[in-house]
């Protein structure tokens, strides 16, 4: 599958699909998304790349282990229970502060936030290890 | 009593830096780590002051007070009795390990497990609630597992460990279970209260599964018959552990248990029947096999199962004599037995050999040893002027008083008695007096450290035995009354004057001493009878019980966990199927109507796409093709979900569909060109799930179109995401906070299932390039 056209596809497409799947996470809170869908979408990106060339280069363009991502993801996850311990409330409370923030104006923050990154991560890092593991095959 | 839990405490923490201590410490460690031991010893040694005046001390700290469950913890005479015995041995064993375990290269771990085990005989006798003690008499089992395991490089240890770890949890279960029972009737766990509810527990219609559940774990513990074989198995440890535990303290434990519990279930026509009966044969059966044995470590075993169903005995006759007769006894029991035992590992070291027919006249080679034991040895054979001759004088006197089975049980006494006169007398003229007999070198002086425990309890036996007043009032009496209130004065004398027990006596030792004349003779045809002719031995049965156990869980197990991937799903399927088809036809009825509304055109384009992709799917030849047509089956139903306003499930199912499919085009790569694997039949079964399958998925949402289900839930969601969680979107809110702990669940299954793939997959690798 060395094909010229559908690499530089890959190549052009994945920094697309990255942001778009970062968009579809943020914005996942109120309009249809969310970190689990993110989380597929990054993979697919990097799955179609490791298609286009091979699992070798998509890891070098990864940087990180898949297994890292998962590492990542599962203790923002955790971390984000935390912060509602501190507060004196139930376990896993969500907790939330807003932020003004110049041109963009009010932003909310909140654990369910950091919580949806850490299902972001490990989806992804899920999904990646998994193929990447079966195409070396 | 916090000073208690602190020693406690204390002695885990000594445990643990055991290790560090022996294999930093040099010679002096062992006795530092006696003298931990001795100076709990020395300190509750303070307590019988206070206790003999028939106080008590309690201790609680709540845990689970609705279950009953608490740690508390529990000083009267009875447990003063048995903490002294335990520290007290504790120390001289740990001296005597010192030396013994030189020559181990794993002694540091030796000096951990025996202290862990001291830890938890310790807070087993101390226990104030019947769980604490659960928990602490299942620890005294596991470290009993690991010292007879000790040397584990041997077959036999590892047997003999696993059998004796068996058979005393599975009595320790089956105790727990009688314990909840108790609980249960007395609505307490608690000891000190407990011992006022004995009425309500003897009169309950539970009474006597809760007897039986209970006794099975003491007579598991203390070797009773027919669980007594584990204990000559448990031979395989160390001497030190054998004089520890296997004689001296937790093989008492059962025996302890009972103690403890017979103010509360005593007393009744079973608690006598059942004691006395297993008891008597317990006695017998050890005294005969200890005739007969060669090995002097063996020789002890079985005579200190003798010994354990003798207090059986005496608990179950349960008259003020009787319980009398069973803590002096208990007491002179310890003392000899670990002497001796402590002297069979010294002989062991020095000689290199336990065999009685290769030994003899080691008094030349080691006079401070052969004198101990010959002390000892009076005081087994119950002899005056030892403790052991007081403890034989009260057994026969207390079965002399008993009316019904008395006699009979004297006879059973007086023969078991005659027998250990016997060994006593073989021990003392051919091991330790005679001439000098050795299989290799010529043995040396034994160590001070390993002579100092032995000679220490020889001479207890003996200053108890001459001043028995004594000991009789600090430390005896308590333990006598917390079993027994009504006891108030306990005088003992070596001296009872001339009477019919004194006569029995006589004739025990002159019988003895005839059947000691014969032992040389006797012996050799009883081997011969003992392994020839009677092949049948427990611990072999129990052997090829386990097997077959094991063989039928082996079968059981390849039956069920096949290994096929096609069969785990087909179980699966058709186990979930078919319970939701019995559900589905039981609650049909109530589907009164199912209305359906006209389909779209769009739907309608959808539907006919989803069922000829299936089709197209199921006939087609070609992998490749019939991958494709199953996504796009799956798309179709991601449109389904658009069509209805599902956006969130839609993206995410047709995500899923498409990295399934690269996942199935990646497999596909690698397999060999099509062809038909499966037979005809095999297919048309397939055939047959897929529509079991099918039919119950397409009836149960039938059915979830007619049910009521709770709106008030889905109501909440749509009320509440603004104001409590700041989002719009339901689904995710759901996901990422009303229901996050699912999430966090459910992300880490899919980390198991990806670390899973990744062994799976890298261990192939490893295998193939390994050949």
């Amino acid at each position: 599958m060395k094909s010229y056209i559908v690499q530089l596809a890959a190549a052009r497409l994945l920094p697309v699909t990255l942001i778009l799947s970062l968009l579809v996470f943020y914005r996942g809170h109120n309009e249809p998304g969310g970190g689990f869908i993110g989380g597929l979408m990054a993979a697919a990106g990097f799955i179609f790349y490791a298609m286009a060339f091979d699992t070798q280069e998509a890891e070098k363009k990864l940087r990180v282990s898949p297994l890292m991502l998962i590492v990542a993801g599962l203790s923002f996850a955790f971390i984000s229970t935390l912060p509602s311990l501190f507060a004196g409330n139930p376990f896993f409370t969500g907790e939330w502060i807003s932020l003004i923030i110049p041109l963009l104006g009010k932003l909310k923050l909140g654990t369910p936030l950091l919580f949806d990154f850490g299902v972001y991560l490990t989806v992804w890092g899920v999904i990646v290890t998994i193929i990447f593991n079966v195409m070396e095959e | 009593m916090t000073g208690i839990l602190i020693y406690l405490i204390i002695l885990l923490i000594t445990a643990f830096l055991s290790p560090i201590l022996i294999s930093k410490g040099g010679k002096t460690a062992p006795w530092l780590l006696g003298m931990v031991s001795a100076a709990g010893f020395a300190w509750l040694l303070g307590f019988t002051g206070y206790i003999s005046e028939g106080n008590s001390l309690n201790y609680t700290i709540e845990w689970l007070p609705e279950l009953y469950l608490n740690f508390s913890l529990y000083l009267d005479g009875l447990s003063l009795f048995f903490a002294l015995l335990v520290t007290g041995m504790g120390a001289l064993v740990l001296v005597f390990s010192g030396n013994y375990m030189k020559p181990y290269a794993m002694k540091h771990r030796f000096f951990f497990l025996i202290l862990l085990f001291e830890f938890a005989m310790l807070g087993m006798v101390l226990s104030g609630n019947l769980f604490t003690m659960f928990i602490f008499w299942e620890l005294t089992s596991v470290s009993s597992f690991l010292l007879v395991g000790f040397n584990h490089e041997k077959p036999e240890a590892r047997n003999a460990a696993l059998q004796a770890l068996l058979i005393t949890v599975a009595g320790g279960l089956a105790m727990m279970a009688g314990f909840i029972m108790l609980g249960q009737m007395a609505g307490t766990l608690e000891i000190n209260q407990l011992l006022k509810s004995g009425d309500i527990i003897r009169n309950h219609p539970h009474y006597l599964p809760a007897l039986l559940l209970v006794l099975a774990g003491a007579f598991t513990k203390s070797a009773q018959f027919p669980f007594h074989f584990w204990l000559p198995g448990a031979m395989q440890a160390p001497s030190p552990v054998s004089a520890y535990l296997h004689s001296a303290t937790m093989v008492k434990a059962g025996i302890y248990l009972l103690m403890r519990l017979s103010p509360v279930m005593g007393g009744t026509p079973e608690w006598k029947y059942i004691l006395t009966i297993t008891g008597a044969i317990t006695m017998i059966l050890g005294g005969y096999f200890a005739y007969s044995q060669t090995d002097f470590k063996k020789v002890l075993a079985y005579t200190t199962i003798s010994a354990l169903g003798t207090l059986v005995l005496m608990l179950g006759i349960d008259t003020d004599i009787s319980i009398k007769a069973a803590i002096i006894f208990l007491l002179v029991h310890a003392l000899y037995k670990g002497a001796l035992f402590m002297i069979a590992g010294l002989i062991d070291k020095s000689v290199g050999s336990r065999d009685l027919r290769k030994i003899g006249g080691l008094n030349k080679v080691m006079p401070v040893a052969s004198l101990a034991a010959i002390i000892s040895l009076l005081s087994m054979a119950g002899l005056p002027p030892m403790i052991g001759f007081i403890g034989k004088e009260l057994i026969y006197e207390a079965k002399f008083a008993l009316p019904d089975i008395g006699n009979l049980l004297l006879v059973a006494g007086v023969m078991t008695n005659i027998i250990m006169v016997a060994i006593s007398l073989a021990l003392i003229f051919n091991l330790f007096l005679g001439p000098l007999k050795y299989p290799g070198e010529r043995p040396t002086r034994p160590a001070f450290a390993l002579r100092v425990g032995p000679s220490l309890l020889a001479g207890i036996s003996l200053i108890f035995g001459l001043f028995p007043a004594t000991v009789a009032d600090f430390l005896l009496s308590p333990a006598i009354k917390s079993i027994r209130p009504s006891i108030d004065s306990f005088k003992l004398s070596l001296w009872h004057g001339f009477n019919e027990v004194l006569l029995v006596s006589f004739i025990t030792v002159a019988a003895g001493v005839v059947l000691f004349l014969l032992y040389r003779k006797i012996n050799p045809m009883l081997t011969h009878l003992n392994t020839e002719v009677i092949t049948f031995r427990f611990a072999d049965a129990f052997n090829k019980g386990l097997n077959v156990f094991l063989y039928l869980t082996k079968r059981k197990t390849s039956f069920i966990q096949s290994g096929y991937q096609r069969f785990y799903l087909m179980a699966i399927f058709i186990m979930t199927s078919v319970l939701a088809w019995y559900q589905l036809i039981y609650t049909w009825p109530e589907i009164e109507s199912i209305s359906f509304s006209r389909p779209g055109m769009f739907e309608m384009i959808i539907l006919l796409l989803i069922v000829s992709s299936t089709i197209i799917a199921v006939l087609i030849r070609s992998r490749l093709a019939a991958i494709l047509s199953l996504g796009a089956v799956g798309y179709g139903i991601g449109l389904l979900f658009i069509v209805y306003g599902a956006i969130d499930v839609a993206i995410t199912l047709m995500l899923a569909e498409t990295l399934v499919l690269v996942l199935f085009m990646v497999v596909i790569y690698h397999l060999p060109k099509f062809t038909n694997f499966s037979s005809k039949a095999s297919r048309l079964r397939d055939a047959a799930v897929a529509l079991l399958v099918g039919g119950f998925m397409t009836g149960l949402v039938l059915k979830a179109g007619q049910l009521n289900l709770n709106p008030k839930i889905s109501d909440f969601y749509v009320e509440n995401a603004i104001p409590l969680a700041h989002g719009s979107n339901i689904v995710n809110v759901i996901l990422v906070d009303f229901r996050a702990l699912d999430t966090l669940g459910e992300i880490t299954v899919l980390v198991i299932a990806a670390i899973g793939v990744v062994a799976l997959l890298k261990l192939k690798t490893k295998k193939g390039s390994a050949t």
